[in-house]
C-alpha cells in the first residue's frame, strides 16, 4: 500500500487545555521537498505561536488548511508524501480522512490530564508521556511550571518515556519549599525520582532547573544518564536580577507583561493569555513567599549562589548545553563553563529557547537521549 | 485547573477556605442556616440561592441566622469588625440596603477617616444585584453607583467563578468595608477555579478580549453580553476591547485609559440606572483626561431611567442586550 508513504500533517495539540489553533502563514509551497524537522508552517493559539513541523521526509504534496483561519486540533491540514505517490492516492487519502481526535480526546477527557505525586518534598503534579525504557525528565526554572515544555514533551515522547514536573513552590505543585536552594530543590527532585519510580534518566534542565540537574547528577550520579542545561543556572554567577524581581513583586498585567518580555528573543510571543495564566498562578496563596525564599535562596544578592561547573566536569555525566543567543536572563556566554560538553548556542532565540525554537531544541536532545 | 464550578460553589469555597484559616470569619444573614420554621440543619436553606449551603455543618455556631431585621444585624457586623472580627454578612437583595445606610455610609465607612486612620473596619457585605429574575422593582436593582459615591466603601462586582471566588477571599482579608456584589443570573455560570486559595488584588480590571477599533468597560452580568456584541461585530471586522472592571472602588482607570487611547472609541456598559452611574462616571474621566484621544462621541449603554418592569416582555425590553450594545459599537464606528 502506498498510504504509507502518505504522510498527515494535522492541526497539533500543544499542551492539555488546547483545542484548536489558527493556521497564521505557510513556511513552503506544494511541491517543495521536505526533511524530517523542516518547518512546514506556523500555528498561533491563544497562549503561544510556533511552528509545525514535518516528522518524515518527502515531498510538501498538498497545503489544505487556509491561512488565518482557526481548526480544530488534529484537523487534516496538510500532506506530505513522496515524489511517486500518485495524486489520484493522495485524494483518496484526504477525501477518506478520519480524524482520530473523538475516541483519543475523549479518552483524555476522562483520564487523568495531569498526575500528582507525594513525596517528602510534598505533593507535586508532573505528566508522563510515551513510553520505553529510556526516560527522560523535564526541570522548569524560577516562576515556570511544566507547560513550559509544551513544545518539547510530546516530541520527545515519540522515542522514550518522558516525565515533566513542577518543582515545589511552583505550578499545582505544594507551594510550600522546604530548602529553597538549588540543592534542597535537588533533593525534591530525587524524591520525586523515588516515589515515581525512575531509577535512571536524561535529565533536561531549563535555567534554574538546568543547576538543579547539575546538583542532582553531583548528588546522585548512578541516576543521571546525561544533562541537557537549557539556558542553565549554575554555570555563572550572573543572573537578570531585574528580571527575578519584577517576576516576584509584580501583580498586575500592566507591570508582568513587560518583564516576561524580557524571557523571548521576539517579545511579541508574550500573548494575554500567558500574562494571565501566569497572574493566577502568583495569586495562589504560599506563592508569593516561595518565590520570595527562592529568589533570596538562590540568586541572593543579586548573583547565583550555585556554581556548578566544576561539579559538572567531577562528575563526568555527559552533558549537552544549549543557549538562545539572545538570552536577556543568564547570559550565554555562561556556556564556556561547561568543560567538556557539547555547546549549541541557536541565533533567533531568547532564554525560552525550547519554546522559541522547539525543533533544533528537540533535535538536539533527541541525539543527546539516543532515540 | 481542569475543575469548572459554578460561581455559587465557587462563593461557598472561598467562604469555608477562610473561615478554615481564620477564626475571626463569620458569616451572618437571613436564612443562611435554615428557613423559619425547618428543622435547622437538616433543611437548611443555605441562603435564599444557596450560597452558604453546607457550612453550617462545618462551622456550627460561626454562621449566625437573623431576625428580618437588617439594620439591626448590618449594625452587628460593622460593630464586630471594628472589635476585630472578621464578619461577612448577607444581605439578600442591594434593594434593602436603604435601611441600613447610616450603619454602612456614616459609620463603616467612617471609622478610619473619623478616627485619625486608627480603626479597621474589615467587613463584608455581600448582596445580590440585577434584573432578568423577573423579581420586579423592589428585588432587581444594580444600585452599585450608591456605594460608589461613598468615600470609605470598596465595591466588587465579579463577573464569574474564578474571579466571585478570588475577590471574596480578597474582601475577608481586607481591611475596609467591602460591598460584595452577586449577579442573580450568573450564580450558574461554570468557569475553570483553582481548588486552592487565592487573592485577587482589588483595583485591576481584566481585559477580557483584545481588540482595536472600540473599547467597552462595563462590570458584572454585562460583561457577557458585551462579549456577545464583540463577537457578533467581529464577524464585521470590528475589534472590541472588552474591558471588565471587577471592582468600582477602587477603579483601574489606567486600564481603561490605555485602551481608550489605543482605540479612541468608548462605549460604556452600565445595568444600573443612566444618570450618576459607572458608566457616566468612566464617561466623565476619559473625557477628561484624554479627550483628544477620542475619535468620537463616548456612547452610553444603561437601562433606562425608570424602575426594573415586572412583566418579563418589558423587563427583556429594558436590560441593556448584545443588539443595542452593538448599536452603540457601529454608532461610535460612523464617525
Amino acid at each position: 500500500m502506498s498510504e504509507k508513504r502518505i504522510i498527515p500533517i494535522v492541526m497539533p495539540k500543544w499542551g492539555l487545555s488546547m483545542a484548536e489553533g489558527k493556521l497564521a502563514s505557510w513556511l513552503m509551497k506544494d511541491g517543495d521537498s521536505v526533511k524530517a524537522g523542516d518547518q512546514l508552517l506556523e500555528v498561533e493559539t491563544d497562549k503561544i505561536a510556533g511552528a509545525v513541523e514535518a516528522s518524515e521526509g518527502g515531498v510538501l504534496r498538498r497545503r489544505i488548511g487556509q491561512e488565518d483561519t482557526i481548526y480544530p486540533i488534529k484537523t487534516l491540514i496538510g500532506v506530505v508524501a513522496d515524489a511517486d505517490v500518485p495524486d489520484a492516492d493522495i485524494d483518496a487519502f484526504v477525501g477518506s480522512y478520519v480524524v482520530p481526535a473523538a475516541e483519543e480526546g475523549e479518552e483524555e477527557e476522562a483520564g487523568p490530564r495531569y498526575e500528582f505525586a507525594g513525596t517528602a518534598a510534598g505533593r507535586l503534579r508532573y505528566i508522563k508521556r510515551g513510553s520505553g525504557d529510556n526516560t527522560v525528565l523535564l526541570i522548569h526554572g524560577f516562576g515556570g511550571d511544566l507547560d513550559n515544555w509544551l513544545f518539547n514533551a510530546d516530541a520527545l515522547a515519540e522515542g522514550a518515556t518522558v516525565y515533566a514536573l513542577d518543582l515545589p513552590g511552583h505550578g499545582q505543585s505544594t507551594k510550600k519549599v522546604d530548602e529553597p536552594t538549588v540543592a534542597g530543590l535537588a533533593k525534591a527532585v530525587l524524591s520525586f525520582m523515588d516515589t515515581v519510580k525512575i531509577d535512571k534518566a536524561h535529565l533536561v534542565g531549563h535555567s534554574m532547573g538546568g543547576a538543579i540537574a547539575i546538583e542532582v547528577a553531583r548528588q546522585a550520579k548512578p541516576r543521571v544518564k546525561s544533562v541537557t542545561l537549557i539556558s542553565s543556572a549554575g554555570l555563572g554567577p550572573d543572573i537578570n536580577i531585574d528580571y527575578i524581581d519584577g517576576f516576584v513583586t509584580s501583580a498586575s498585567r500592566r507591570d508582568l507583561k513587560p518583564v516576561l518580555e524580557n524571557l523571548f528573543a521576539d517579545s511579541g510571543l508574550v500573548s494575554r493569555q500567558m500574562v494571565d495564566d501566569l497572574l493566577k498562578y502568583k495569586r495562589l496563596d504560599g506563592v508569593g513567599d516561595a518565590l520570595t525564599a527562592l529568589k533570596n535562596g538562590v540568586f541572593a544578592g543579586g548573583r547565583q549562589a550555585a556554581l556548578l561547573a566544576d561539579a559538572l566536569a567531577a562528575s563526568g555525566v555527559p552533558a549537552l548545553v544549549i543557549w538562545g543567543a539572545e538570552d536577556k536572563i543568564v547570559p550565554a556566554a555562561h556556556a564556556t563553563a561547561a568543560k567538556g560538553a557539547k555547546v549549541e548556542i541557536i541565533e533567533g532565540a531568547g532564554h525560552m529557547v525550547q519554546m522559541e525554537q522547539a525543533g533544533r531544541v528537540n533535535g538536539l536532545i533527541k541525539v543527546m537521549i539516543g532515540s | 485547573m481542569a475543575r469548572k464550578i459554578s460561581m455559587r460553589q465557587a462563593l461557598n469555597e472561598a467562604l469555608d477556605q477562610e473561615m478554615a484559616r481564620d477564626p475571626r470569619v463569620f458569616v451572618m444573614g437571613e436564612d443562611i442556616v435554615g428557613g423559619m420554621g425547618g428543622d435547622g440543619e437538616k433543611d437548611a436553606w443555605g441562603g435564599v440561592l444557596g450560597v452558604t449551603k453546607g457550612l453550617y455543618a462545618k462551622y456550627g455556631d460561626r454562621l449566625l441566622d437573623t431576625p428580618l431585621s437588617e439594620s439591626a444585624y448590618i449594625g452587628a457586623a460593622v460593630g464586630a469588625a471594628a472589635c476585630g472580627m472578621r464578619p461577612v454578612a448577607e444581605l439578600m437583595f442591594i434593594d434593602f440596603m436603604g435601611v441600613c445606610f447610616d450603619e454602612i455610609f456614616n459609620q463603616a465607612a467612617k471609622f478610619k477617616y473619623m478616627f485619625g486612620g486608627k480603626a479597621e473596619t474589615p467587613v463584608v457585605i455581600r448582596t445580590m444585584i440585577g434584573g432578568g429574575f423577573r423579581a420586579a422593582a423592589q428585588h432587581s436593582q444594580v444600585l452599585t453607583p450608591l456605594f460608589t459615591h461613598i468615600p470609605g466603601l470598596k465595591v466588587v462586582v465579579p463577573s464569574n467563578a474564578y474571579d466571585a471566588k478570588g475577590l471574596l477571599i480578597q474582601s475577608i482579608r481586607d481591611n475596609d468595608p467591602v460591598i460584595f456584589c452577586e449577579h442573580k443570573n450568573l450564580y450558574g455560570l461554570e468557569t475553570d477555579v483553582p481548588q486552592e486559595s487565592y487573592a485577587i488584588p482589588f483595583g485591576e480590571a481584566n481585559v477580557v478580549r483584545e481588540g482595536k477599533h472600540v473599547t467597552i468597560v462595563t462590570y458584572g452580568m454585562m460583561v457577557h453580553r458585551a462579549l456577545d456584541a464583540a463577537a457578533a461585530l467581529a464577524k464585521d471586522k470590528v475589534e472590541c476591547e472588552v474591558i471588565d472592571l471587577r471592582t468600582l472602588s477602587p477603579i483601574d482607570w489606567d486600564t481603561v485609559l490605555e485602551s481608550v487611547e489605543n482605540t479612541g472609541r468608548l462605549v460604556c456598559v452600565d445595568e444600573a440606572h443612566p444618570r450618576c452611574s459607572i458608566a457616566s462616571d468612566v464617561s466623565a474621566k476619559v473625557s477628561q483626561e484624554i479627550f483628544k484621544a477620542l475619535k468620537a462621541g463616548i456612547q452610553m449603554v444603561t437601562s433606562p431611567h425608570t424602575p426594573v418592569p415586572f412583566s418579563p416582555s418589558l423587563e427583556d425590553i429594558y436590560l441593556p442586550s448584545a443588539d443595542k450594545i452593538a448599536t452603540a459599537v457601529r454608532k461610535t464606528m460612523a464617525n
